[in-house]
């Protein structure tokens, strides 16, 4: 029953930058513990999608977002709901790896903590641990956290920073084209990742590549020029999908 | 992805092609039996080499595909049709080829009058294979939906060839050698009719991603 349960929604979302209009009403609905590949030529609005769901969009200059999106049925676009307290509910892995520079690895997973207010060193380090481990990189590191977070390679730089999105335990966790700047083995130990994440937290990922979303995905999202052109599962959407313009991008004809 | 593109065009087209041998196959070994006549046995085998030609170029050209194009909806569902509609169209050949060795061994025998329904089964065989070849060619899913339609009457004309032939058997014990090579003639005219079923199967699949297999098409 837990499985069926909807942990994400999207109602009749816009997202502008100034007079630009780069999403247009959307509406779609993530349950619990799946994964969700958004897909599209670029400039198709996907990433200014995600942003929307953890309220990053607005940040930039003359961006502005109507609609709603309620995370565990509550909007986080109602007024008096604090932006940084969603950014805490939905943690974000970006295109290219960020650890903090001038932070050790432990620092790295352990800021968020942190910035929560969360001081005792044996509560953190326990979380760290669990967070590391969750990420598939603990092994790696466990005898050097005391090491620059930059000093990893690509692909550990990446698990450095989904183990830092998992340490406040968001429900949801987005992920803008998180393996585009790694090598193939370390995108598989991502893809694996994943697989092993979702029982814990439901993803939102954007990526460029058909196979890692037929891969990973149990629903995909096609976009295109905002709008949400088809949204299903993602066996049928690889195999058989509804709309011809789904087909033609998914084949390359276009994109 | 051009190259890739082009390459499934070639795919279909060594299908088309390889389809035309099996209907020449079929056409040349049936006719030598309606015409009592030996000698189309070698351009059968000639033919047959030509479609082992194809068997291995298209399963080449589909394991070329599925390594580089990592192909997605239409382009994967043609890729996987062609490659069991190349096995279908293989062992089309060799139950062609199978008729048509028979019939050199037949012509020695005592001959069969030719029943009606022989030629009826003969007919609507062939009708299939060519049904089944042009709707693979022009995408056409009413057609290969009509060809498995008429799967069952190829069946009933076997049946009833089978049963005329133990009759005739039991009457006349001169028939029995000749008698056994029509029924073995009938079931390989059978079997070609099933698999002109699984092409027609495969190009529904094509167009429309919909799996007819096993009474699919009934439901």
């Amino acid at each position: 029953m837990e499985k069926s349960e909807e942990l994400l929604s999207v109602r009749n979302l816009n997202a502008w930058f100034d007079n630009f209009h780069a999403v247009k009403n959307i509406n779609l609905s993530v349950q619990k513990n799946d994964i969700l590949a958004l897909i599209g030529p670029s400039g198709c609005g996907k990433s200014t999608f995600i942003r929307c769901i953890n309220r990053l969009h607005e940040e930039v200059p003359k961006a502005r977002v109507s609609g709603e999106v309620l995370i565990q049925g509550e909007n986080i676009y109602d007024r008096g709901t604090d932006p940084v307290k969603v950014r805490r509910q939905v943690g974000m892995v970006f295109q290219k790896p960020n650890p903090f520079p001038g932070l050790t690895i432990f620092e790295n997973v352990a800021i968020g903590l942190k910035l929560s207010g969360i001081k005792r060193k044996s509560i953190l380090s326990e979380i760290v641990e669990k967070s590391l481990k969750q990420a598939a990189i603990w092994e790696e590191v466990k005898d050097k956290l005391n090491q620059p977070g930059t000093s990893l390679s690509g692909g550990q730089q990446q698990r450095l920073c989904i183990a830092r999105a998992l340490a406040v335990n968001p429900p949801i966790l987005l992920m803008d084209e998180p393996t585009s700047a790694l090598d193939p083995i370390s995108t598989a130990r991502i893809e694996d990742l994943l697989q092993e994440l979702k029982k814990h937290v439901t993803i939102v990922i954007v990526t460029h590549n058909m196979q890692q979303a037929s891969r990973v995905s149990s629903k995909t999202a096609f976009f295109l020029m905002g709008d949400l052109v088809e949204f299903g599962d993602t066996s049928l959407i690889f195999t058989k999908p509804k709309v011809t313009k789904t087909e033609e991008y998914i084949t390359g004809r276009f994109g | 992805m051009v190259e890739e593109l082009k390459n499934l065009q070639q795919l279909k087209n060594f299908l088309a092609s390889m389809g035309g041998y099996v209907e020449e196959s079929l056409k040349q070994a049936t006719q030598a039996l309606i015409d009592r006549n030996p000698n189309n046995h070698e351009n059968v085998e000639k033919i047959e080499q030509k479609i082992n030609e194809c068997h291995l170029q298209v399963d080449q050209t589909c394991m070329n595909l599925l390594a580089k194009l990592s192909p997605f909806a239409s382009d994967l569902r043609l890729i996987l049709a062609c490659y069991k509609m190349n096995n279908d169209l293989e062992r089309m050949g060799d139950h062609a080829r199978n008729i048509s060795r028979g019939t050199s061994q037949y012509l020695s025998k005592k001959e069969i009058p030719h029943e009606k329904d022989f030629l009826q089964l003969i007919n609507e065989t062939r009708s299939m294979v060519k049904d089944s070849l042009d709707s693979f060619v022009n995408k056409d899913i009413e057609k290969a939906k009509e060809v498995l339609l008429r799967d069952d009457i190829v069946d009933e004309l076997k049946n009833t060839l089978t049963i005329q032939m133990k009759e005739l058997m039991k009457k006349d014990p001169d028939y029995v050698e000749s008698a056994l090579d029509f029924i073995l003639f009938a079931r390989n005219l059978e079997r070609i009719g099933d698999l002109a079923t699984n092409i027609a199967e495969e190009v529904i699949f094509i167009t429309s991603g919909d799996d007819v297999r096993h009474g699919g098409f009934l439901k």
